[in-house]
């Protein structure tokens, strides 16, 4: 049996476990650089706050609907979730983070025990060690899994947070509930394919023919069928390591000259290649794109992006920074007010057994070099060593007007509790 | 096989220095003289956050401020040790979410009653009804103070 424990609303979850007066209210999340709402609350959902709503469109929306606004605070979130992942692990040895505030648990040798019952368990004890309410979904697959998990955020009077597809008869009767666009992993373009068949419920999509998905599709929605029959195809994934690394960010301001980008994406790049010896890989492949102010309807719009291949797999700065200023030197286009760019590291291999070059192969000084770098950054702050081609007298400062405290990792941040307010014996 | 009886062995001696290659270099250490009579006996070196923090994922910190504790050591500015996982029993010390603020108080239950009870005499104790918002959010394990 596999487990899908879902963190409800997770990021304004967060911000309610340390603020508990938002309890009740509607919370909005905004992105790196405050640019628009990346998570909401139940409330926030139900005053009809669309995903993804730009920030400085919706300011008197959230003014007249006294709507709580945060910028991301990613420390907090990243510690919430090890946390919720560490007490997850607790109940089961195969778990897979699925992502930032949701992962599979898969139960094996758990015969004897009540699952159901062991579902109430996990989101208790999440609940009362972290604050952070969940959703759990069990069933005989994962992709039955997630759609127990829907059912138990949809229905938590009923279900108390915790649904468990044990019988064919629940099976069905969740498959013919689920509507085919909010199956795991149907897109848009499949979804639409779909309907034209007369395939509106996940329930109407098992009732294909085998042949037909997998000659129409792929092995992968062939795989998702027959999990969703109840036959366990799509395995735990228990790769760690990304496959893409990537350092993306809108301007505070837009941005025209190629030098300024050039520095944007040379830091990128830098913080790209931390995060990839952080987790010993190294890369071949680096994309470098741009986009112009898609708000600035009177200025000319342009988005460009530009792969390059490095010839032997790499983890330094220096290379990456200067691959990445010569792929946004060949795109950049005079004139344009740019808004965002970013960097995209993938081809991504173990460091320590890549395959040795031939002709060509890494400046061996770049290895200890950059362990310095990661040593003294380490300990004197993140970007106390910069390369040359970064500004090295500005700090450029994401916008984050709404930040709440990093409650939990630093110590200036904590809570603090008033013991003077009640009332003084007369 | 064929054997070559007639072709002598010659043995390859290389010259360290010979071409600058340097000399040869050991980077394990040599052991020499008397091992020490501690090793037998090493243990890992005392750390306050295994003595202070006994469930790491359920611990947050809190700052205190006020006097309405003072009695029970919880003074203005210290550093409050919070375990979540932890259940709320009679007598320990509580962070509690009381009507909009964070509180901390030792708690009293008497039967169906609950009691905050400040540890300081100018402060009167605080009975929870079914008017109050109140949530216990967790209870202090430990106080680290500045001297």
């Amino acid at each position: 049996m596999f487990a899908l424990v879902d963190c409800n609303n997770f990021y304004a979850s967060c911000e309610r476990v340390f603020n508990p007066n938002l309890q009740g209210l509607p919370v909005a999340i905004l992105s790196n650089n405050d640019g628009c709402v990346i998570a909401r609350s139940d409330e926030a959902k139900a005053l009809g706050l669309p995903m993804g709503a730009p920030a400085f469109k919706y300011k008197s929306f959230f003014k007249a609907n006294k709507v709580q606004v945060f910028s991301s605070n990613y420390p907090l979130y990243g510690d919430m979730s090890s946390r919720v992942m560490k007490i997850l692990s607790q109940f089961t040895p195969d778990i897979e983070v699925y992502s930032i505030d949701e992962a599979f648990l898969q139960f094996k040798g758990f015969d004897n025990y009540k699952l159901d019952a062991y579902g109430h368990e996990i989101r208790n004890r999440v609940l009362k060690w972290t604050g952070i309410p969940t959703c759990v979904g069990i069933g005989p697959t994962k992709a039955l899994s997630k759609v127990a998990n829907k059912i138990a955020r949809k229905f938590p009077k009923e279900t108390g947070g915790v649904y468990i597809i044990d019988t064919e008869e629940k099976r069905i009767k969740a498959l013919k509930w689920t509507s085919i666009d909010k199956v795991w992993g149907i897109g848009r373009a499949l979804e639409k394919r779909l309907i034209q068949n007369q395939c509106k419920t996940a329930y109407d999509f098992v009732q294909l023919p085998d042949l037909w998905v997998r000659k129409t599709f792929s092995i992968t929605e062939w795989k998702l069928k027959k999990d969703l029959e109840g036959i366990s195809k799509i395995e735990m994934d228990q790769v760690k390591n990304k496959q893409a690394i990537a350092t993306t960010r809108s301007f505070e301001t837009t941005l025209t000259d190629l030098g300024d980008l050039k520095e944007r994406v040379s830091t990128f790049a830098s913080s790209c290649a931390e995060k990839l010896r952080r987790q010993n890989s190294s890369c071949h492949m680096l994309i470098v794109f741009l986009r112009s102010d898609r708000f600035k309807t009177n200025s000319p719009q342009y988005r460009a992006s530009r792969m390059v291949s490095i010839p032997f797999p790499t983890d330094s700065s220096l290379l990456l920074s200067t691959s990445a200023i010569r792929a946004i030197s060949s795109i950049y286009k005079k004139g344009v007010h740019y808004k965002k760019a970013g960097v995209i590291l993938t081809g991504i291999v173990p460091t320590y057994n890549h395959q040795l070059q031939m002709f060509s192969h890494e400046d061996a000084r770049h290895k200890p070099l950059m362990h310095a770098i990661d040593c003294v950054n380490k300990k004197y702050g993140a970007s106390k060593v910069k390369l040359a081609n970064q500004d090295l007298t500005r700090t450029w400062k994401m916008r984050q007007e709404h930040l709440s405290p990093r409650y939990t990792t630093n110590l200036k941040d904590i809570i603090t509790i008033q013991c003077q307010k009640k009332p003084i014996k007369p | 096989m064929s054997k070559k009886t007639n072709q002598a062995l010659t043995f390859f001696i290389p010259k360290p220095g010979e071409h600058n290659t340097g000399v040869i270099y050991f980077d394990t250490g040599i052991s020499a003289g008397f091992p020490s009579p501690a090793d037998d006996f090493k243990q890992e070196r005392l750390s306050l956050d295994s003595e202070l923090i006994k469930n790491k994922e359920a611990t947050f910190f809190a700052r205190v401020s006020g006097q309405s504790m003072i009695d029970a050591g919880l003074n203005d500015n210290d550093l409050l040790v919070i375990d979540r996982s932890l259940t709320p029993e009679h007598n320990r010390i509580a962070v509690c979410f009381l009507d909009g603020e964070f509180t901390v108080k030792r708690l009293k239950v008497d039967g169906e009653e609950v009691w905050l009870q400040p540890e300081n005499k100018n402060y009167n104790p605080i009975k929870i009804t079914s008017e109050n918002d109140f949530v216990i959010w967790g209870i202090v394990t430990n106080v680290i103070k500045k001297v």
